[in-house]
């Protein structure tokens, strides 16, 4: 579920507000948005790939909430991790295009 | 929100009210590729979402292979003989045959469009699986290119009828202003996709079996849904119900011995009966590092749950779940009634997983593309049928609202969605009520499941923000009651569908199910299309 958004990156775009699928966040004027509705997370971690500023992190945990600290998810490289490597952050963008499943499903059918 | 019918087609001030030829309800694959093809025909579309257009559903945080054969007959044929005998031969060649032509041309639209296809070593371009985030952002993008109006956050609620009957839009809530939409409009296209019963499966929450719902409420039936139990692989703390890589996993209990008989594919009732009485562990241990590298960069979402966890998958195993997918991937759905996606209801047309899959897939599908070549191929000729029919069509001139369930007026006691839920969830998840099926646990499913709606059909929901979780949570009774109505009345083992009283298939129940109703349901058989040339040679 969704556990952290930064209040030191993100821009109040309010972007995540609004491609949340099951409208998790609130937005608050002129500052960062709450997460207002955490249990209703599906934990699709599609926040993240919008995010231009990789200021979510979504835990990979559909049940419980966790208690997970910015700073360490941070220094592990969590941040933006997934936009990274599907090649939506800026450097990336040669990722885009290099789906190689065709490698591993040899018919079409 | 008050409940009165003549009080739910008039808006508050502030609220949307909006007028078209053709509205979709849905914004996933199915959806945004009826609205294109309905604005290519001249009309003006409307597409609402329950979420956002482009994240929303099962394809967006996901990703698909597609069915994407080229035109040699040979290799058609081959394609669509090939799943045949799992889909116990319900499927319909002429339908296949359209299905694979159609899907043909939207991909190379798509490659035309900017899709980022990957090349491969020989310079060719590699067409066969689609990326759900590229993928749905480029929708977006061709919808709003095509002039179609997009209402995010706009969960639809129930159908607008006229005095005839036929369907004239629909309503529902605005949920990030708490107001109300209204679209009028000539057509209406149900891609609202399947139900999954909010089980965690990969961006499955929001699909809860709203547009079986709202159909049936104006009279449109179903077809198929007894095939409707398919279970995906998962992590057991994760969402990523993505299967592929689990055909280089080894199975096994706690003590490291394997799960006798579990595969992925064949072999998932064996993961199945261990999971009943003991944690089940995975390891993807029969990738080489060749295709460990290949797997990172094909599903780069599969590996997420992993990094943040700490797990090497390949080396290190990892306890796994199975989470019902119901009807997102089983084949059960609104039944069509001719090549335009309609459905018995006038102005009312149906594609993606909220309509029955059963012609191209029969009882099974065992990934995502065939899924995704019928959501874009079904889309698309819903939303060219919704705007010719919305050229011609004389509207009368009351429209009334058709939603039932928990808009009831006269109401005794709050409609309390949360637990309705978890008792809906109680009867469909349990392995040994719905994968594991015989007709006596059913009996008492559906038992226990008429009586919920018996119940619920009593209750009111008060509020709007409630009314949405309510619809929503009575429609997955619906859909429950639908499908152990279906796989009571198939009594023998067919496709996914499962019954361990009839393990045989039985050549004379080789006909399609039609289940329609509320409070009360009817099971009809109808003749299934004549056997493709290679099964009446075997």
């Amino acid at each position: 579920m969704i556990e952290i958004v930064s209040l030191e990156r993100c821009v109040a775009c309010d972007l995540c507000v609004q491609v949340c699928p099951t409208n998790v966040f609130d937005a608050v004027p002129d500052a960062a948005p709450k997460i207002a509705r955490q249990a209703d997370c599906q934990t699709c971690f599609m926040c993240e790939l919008y995010c231009p500023v990789d200021a979510l992190y979504v835990a990979p945990d559909v049940q419980q909430t966790l208690s997970v600290s910015e700073e360490v998810v941070a220094e592990q490289g969590l941040l933006g991790s997934y936009r990274a490597s599907i090649g939506w952050s800026r450097g990336k963008r040669n990722r885009r295009g290099s789906d190689q499943t065709f490698k591993l499903i040899a018919s079409p059918h | 929100m008050t409940q009165r019918q003549s009080d739910r087609t008039n808006v508050a001030p502030g609220s949307v009210d909006l007028t078209a030829d053709v509205l979709v309800i849905g914004g996933g694959p199915a959806g945004t590729w009826a609205a294109c093809s309905a604005a290519w025909r001249g009309a003006t579309v409307v597409l609402v979402d329950k979420g956002y257009c482009g994240t929303s559903g099962a394809t967006a945080p996901s990703g698909t292979g597609v069915w994407y054969v080229p035109p040699d007959p040979a290799k058609r044929v081959a394609a669509m003989a090939s799943r045949e005998k799992m889909g116990g031969y319900l499927q319909d060649r002429r339908w296949m045959q359209r299905v694979l032509d159609r899907t043909y041309e939207s991909v190379n639209l798509l490659a035309e469009w900017g899709y980022p296809f990957p090349t491969d070593d020989n310079g060719q371009s590699r067409r066969t699986s689609l990326q759900g985030p590229e993928y749905m952002r480029l929708m977006r993008r061709r919808v709003g290119r095509a002039g179609v109006t997009i209402l995010d956050h706009c969960p639809a609620l129930e159908l607008l009828i006229d005095e005839s009957g036929a369907v004239v839009g629909a309503t529902g809530v605005r949920r990030q202003q708490n107001d109300t939409w209204v679209v009028r409009a000539k057509a209406v296209v149900l891609a609202s996709g399947g139900c999954a019963f909010q089980s965690k499966a990969l961006g499955c929450d929001v699909l809860t079996g709203d547009g079986y719902l709202m159909a049936a409420e104006a009279g449109a039936d179903l077809s198929g849904m007894e095939f409707s139990n398919a279970y995906a692989i998962a992590p057991a703390f994760a969402s990523v119900t993505k299967t592929l890589f689990y055909n280089w996993a080894t199975f096994t209990y706690p003590d490291g011995t394997e799960v006798p008989g579990a595969r992925s594919q064949g072999g998932r009732s064996a993961i199945a009966r261990a999971l009943l009485t003991q944690q089940v562990y995975a390891q993807i241990d029969k990738a080489d590092p060749e295709q460990q590298a290949v797997m990172r960069l094909a599903q780069p979402n599969f590996f997420v749950p992993f990094d943040r966890r700490g797990i090497d998958p390949f080396k290190q195993r990892f306890p796994v779940t199975l989470r019902l997918e119901g009807t997102v991937r089983g084949t059960g759905g609104l039944r069509l009634v001719d090549d335009t996606c309609a459905t018995g209801v006038a102005g009312l047309y149906a594609a993606g997983d909220a309509a029955s899959r059963e012609l191209v897939c029969g009882g099974f599908t065992g990934g995502g593309s065939h899924n995704a070549a019928w959501a874009m191929s079904s889309g698309f000729w819903a939303g060219a049928g919704a705007a010719d029919y919305a050229g011609q069509a004389k509207v009368g001139a009351r429209a009334r609202p058709a939603g039932g369930i928990a808009f009831n007026s006269e109401g005794h006691g709050e409609f309390d969605p949360a637990s309705l839920v978890r008792h809906v969830q109680a009867e469909v998840f349990p392995f040994e009520r719905n994968y594991f099926r015989t007709g006596a646990v059913l009996s008492d499913a559906v038992g226990r499941l008429d009586a919920l709606w018996e119940s619920a059909r009593q209750k009111r929901a008060s509020s709007r923000e409630h009314i949405v979780k309510a619809r929503e949570a009575a429609a997955m009774l619906a859909t429950a009651r639908w499908m152990y109505r279906s796989a009571l009345a198939r009594t023998e083992s067919r496709g996914m569908h499962k019954r361990y009283d009839h393990l045989q298939q039985d050549p004379a129940q080789r006909a399609y199910l039609t289940v329609a109703g509320l409070d009360d349901i009817h099971v009809e058989a109808r003749p299934a299309p004549a056997l493709p040339p290679e099964a009446l040679a075997a």
